[in-house]
């Protein structure tokens, strides 16, 4: 055997033990060839981004040549349709942005609050369950929702609006000020020594439910008062938005919640908070930034969206009177392009046709920014938690 | 390597016949029909009893407006262009650039049927009233004899040839009310109309049903004696648009000739439209 080992030559280490030129070369080219398959497929997404502003790009510059920008971002009058048309966007605008605000009042305080039941509260198993449940609002096809929202939701909100709204309005309201009343009557309690503070606590906390069952009682009346007269409005459109924009926010949100790890909660603890504080006082602004960004995330979903707002909002370019009143029907600038797209032909009306693109370019510059901004959130808040 | 070897067979097997499969379907010639929601159920209708009669022809129809009909045939998208509204003077222009000469048949009547909620008290109006109504002049029932509340006016979106019949016949130039809400198809006004009470809209006398009232114009009720005789004053030709006069003989022109059968008249006002001729 040791004969054998002596007999290795120089010869036959590189005959034997290292690659020949010729497969060194092989596998040079084979792996030059695999980078460029896999680089180009990698970029072909960023090649079809760019083909897609360049063309709409290209198709709204002559309308800002034709029509020029002033009466496109100042008036309210949108008749495209006729011999002196007019090109007024700005109501479209204004219903585009009421819609998605709308949106974000319902998508975010529950889904924040959901991510952290979700994250904190509720035990593992039920987290198994009601995880998927969420994420199942998510996979319901756009138009279902339109479709829901124009054939049940419409006339559940003529005929029961406002006892719809007057219950919606307890169910938040109520456990909000039950907490509410609990901690401020404990505030002022905080004030006074000894027995007085017993009787002082139970004294505010009886004083301030009152005030608070008489206010609620007032409004619960308001509302059940109110007359929808026609259910495709904004309050439908922003209504069924923020259910579609919640699996963003709650997914996304609880993804940040989770990445504050285990480390800040369990010190948290160990120095004595409570449950509620470590929720308030240091999670909620360790996740902060993550927060902020699955907002970006669900606003940039209720503004994209044309379905639900094309059957459910009423197609009305008009500013509402006064601004804040969600039961007038309004008109997104989503809903204006699928409408119009049939008629805005190249030949039969230039400015009815790059109008179109005019908007598209605007909301792709609104989704672009807003997808910058969350983009940068999110990577500060990652590398304040350490990656 | 022997199990490798029996799945690469089998895969091989399948991926063979499913290639093979398509091949040995019939030739079939197809016929693709686009445009007007008025007109679509009457070329669904036609197509249906053509296709029974033929087997070796395949017509599918979409209804996406007027207006995207006469797009798709300008670019040749398709070959019948069902239209509730002449072409445009542009349309004309864009096609015949194009190279395609649209040769414009009439298949049936239509009338504009103005429809309120069955509780609505309002028997009818004038067509003044129907312009003051969108044109927010007339903003509330009790102005008209209803109750008090305010009108809530459905309107047809712009792709519309009822919409645009609406605008010439009713509108006469005057600018709709802002306020006015926008839907997208004839189904959706009735279904509109149907569920609030305050509401007004328009739609072609074939979607007129039990669950919407029809006012009566200028106290004219409309129906097929009236609207085909021309008393009704808000009524309409509706046209299938071809590239050309289909050759004769071919199922093109033996399906867009249907209409002048007693059976496609039959089928028409079974639809709800009126017929061109008595049969």
């Amino acid at each position: 055997m040791n004969d054998r080992i002596l007999e290795l030559t120089d010869k036959d280490i590189r005959n034997r033990l290292l690659m020949s030129k010729g497969t060194q070369r092989h596998r040079r080219l084979g792996a030059l060839a695999g980078n460029a398959v896999l680089i180009t497929i990698a970029s072909s997404s960023l090649v079809a981004l760019l083909f897609i502003f360049y063309f709409i790009i290209r198709d709204a510059i002559p309308f800002f040549q034709l029509e020029g920008i002033g009466e496109f971002l100042t008036s309210s009058r949108w008749y495209p349709s006729r011999e002196e048309a007019e090109f007024g966007a700005l109501a479209i605008f204004v219903g585009s942005a009421l819609v998605t605000v709308g949106a974000v009042i319902v998508a975010v305080p529950m889904g924040v609050l959901a991510a952290l039941c979700l994250s904190d509260i509720l035990p593992f198993s039920m987290r198994q369950v009601v995880k998927p449940v969420i994420e199942m609002l998510a996979a319901v096809p756009s138009v279902v929702y339109g479709f829901f929202a124009l054939v049940v939701f419409a006339p559940l909100l003529q005929e029961k609006g406002g006892g719809l709204l007057s219950v919606g309005a307890l169910i938040v309201l109520v456990p909000i000020s039950i907490v509410g009343i609990g901690v401020a009557s404990d505030l002022i309690g905080a004030r006074f020594r000894g027995g007085a503070r017993g009787i002082v606590r139970v004294t505010s906390a009886v004083i301030m439910t009152v005030i608070v069952a008489i206010a609620l009682f007032l409004l619960n009346r308001f509302l059940g008062d109110l007359k929808i007269v026609s259910g495709t409005n904004a309050l439908n459109a922003s209504i069924i938005l923020g259910i579609m924009a919640l699996p963003t926010v709650v997914s996304v949100s609880e993804d940040a919640i989770n990445a504050v790890g285990r480390e800040l909660r369990e010190g948290s603890y160990a120095l004595g908070a409570t449950r509620a504080e470590t929720l308030l006082r240091v999670i909620i602004p360790a996740a902060k930034s993550g927060i902020i960004a699955a907002v970006i995330l669900g606003v940039m979903r209720a503004i994209g969206e044309t379905m639900v707002v094309w059957m459910a909002s009423g197609n009305a370019a008009r500013i509402p009177q006064p601004i804040f009143n969600y039961l007038e029907p309004i008109r997104t600038l989503t809903a204006t392009i699928a409408g119009d797209m049939g008629e805005a032909d190249h030949v039969t009306g230039s400015g009815r046709y790059h109008v179109l693109f005019a908007m598209a370019f605007c909301l792709l510059v609104i989704a672009f920014v807003s997808n910058l901004i969350s983009e940068m959130i999110l990577r500060r808040s990652k590398r304040k938690l350490g990656g | 390597m022997k199990g490798l070897n029996l799945i690469t067979v089998m895969a091989v097997i399948l991926l063979a016949s499913s290639i093979a499969a398509p091949g040995s379907a019939v030739a079939e010639e197809k016929i693709i029909i686009d445009g007007s929601t008025t007109v679509g159920p009457i070329a669904k209708a036609f197509a249906e009893y053509y296709m029974s009669k033929n087997k070796d022809v395949n017509i599918s129809v979409s209804e996406s407006g007027s207006g995207n009909g006469a797009k798709s045939l300008i670019n040749g998208m398709c070959d019948i262009a069902d239209m509730s509204r002449f072409m445009k003077d542009k349309e004309f222009a864009a096609a015949i650039d194009k190279g395609r000469t649209p040769v414009a048949h009439v298949v049936a009547i239509d009338g504009i049927v103005m429809i309120v909620h069955p509780s609505n008290p309002v028997k009818g109006l004038t067509v003044a009233q129907v312009r003051d109504i969108y044109m927010g002049k007339i903003t509330n029932w009790n102005q008209l004899g209803g109750p008090n509340v305010e009108i809530v006016m459905i309107s047809r979106d712009t792709n519309s040839g009822t919409y645009e019949t609406f605008e010439k016949l009713v509108m006469k130039k005057e600018k709709i009310y802002e306020k006015a809400e926008y839907v997208g198809s004839n189904g959706a006004v009735r279904q509109r109309v149907q569920s609030t009470p305050a509401a007004i809209g328009y739609v072609g006398l074939g979607f007129v049903d039990r669950s919407v009232k029809a006012l009566e114009i200028n106290g004219i009720v409309p129906d097929m004696n009236t609207i085909s005789s021309g008393i009704y004053p808000i009524a309409r030709p509706l046209f299938m648009f071809t590239d050309g006069y289909p050759k004769l003989g071919t199922h093109l022109h033996r399906f867009i000739t249907l209409y002048l059968s007693p059976k496609g008249q039959e089928i028409v006002e079974e639809i709800g439209f009126i017929p061109l001729t008595k049969y």
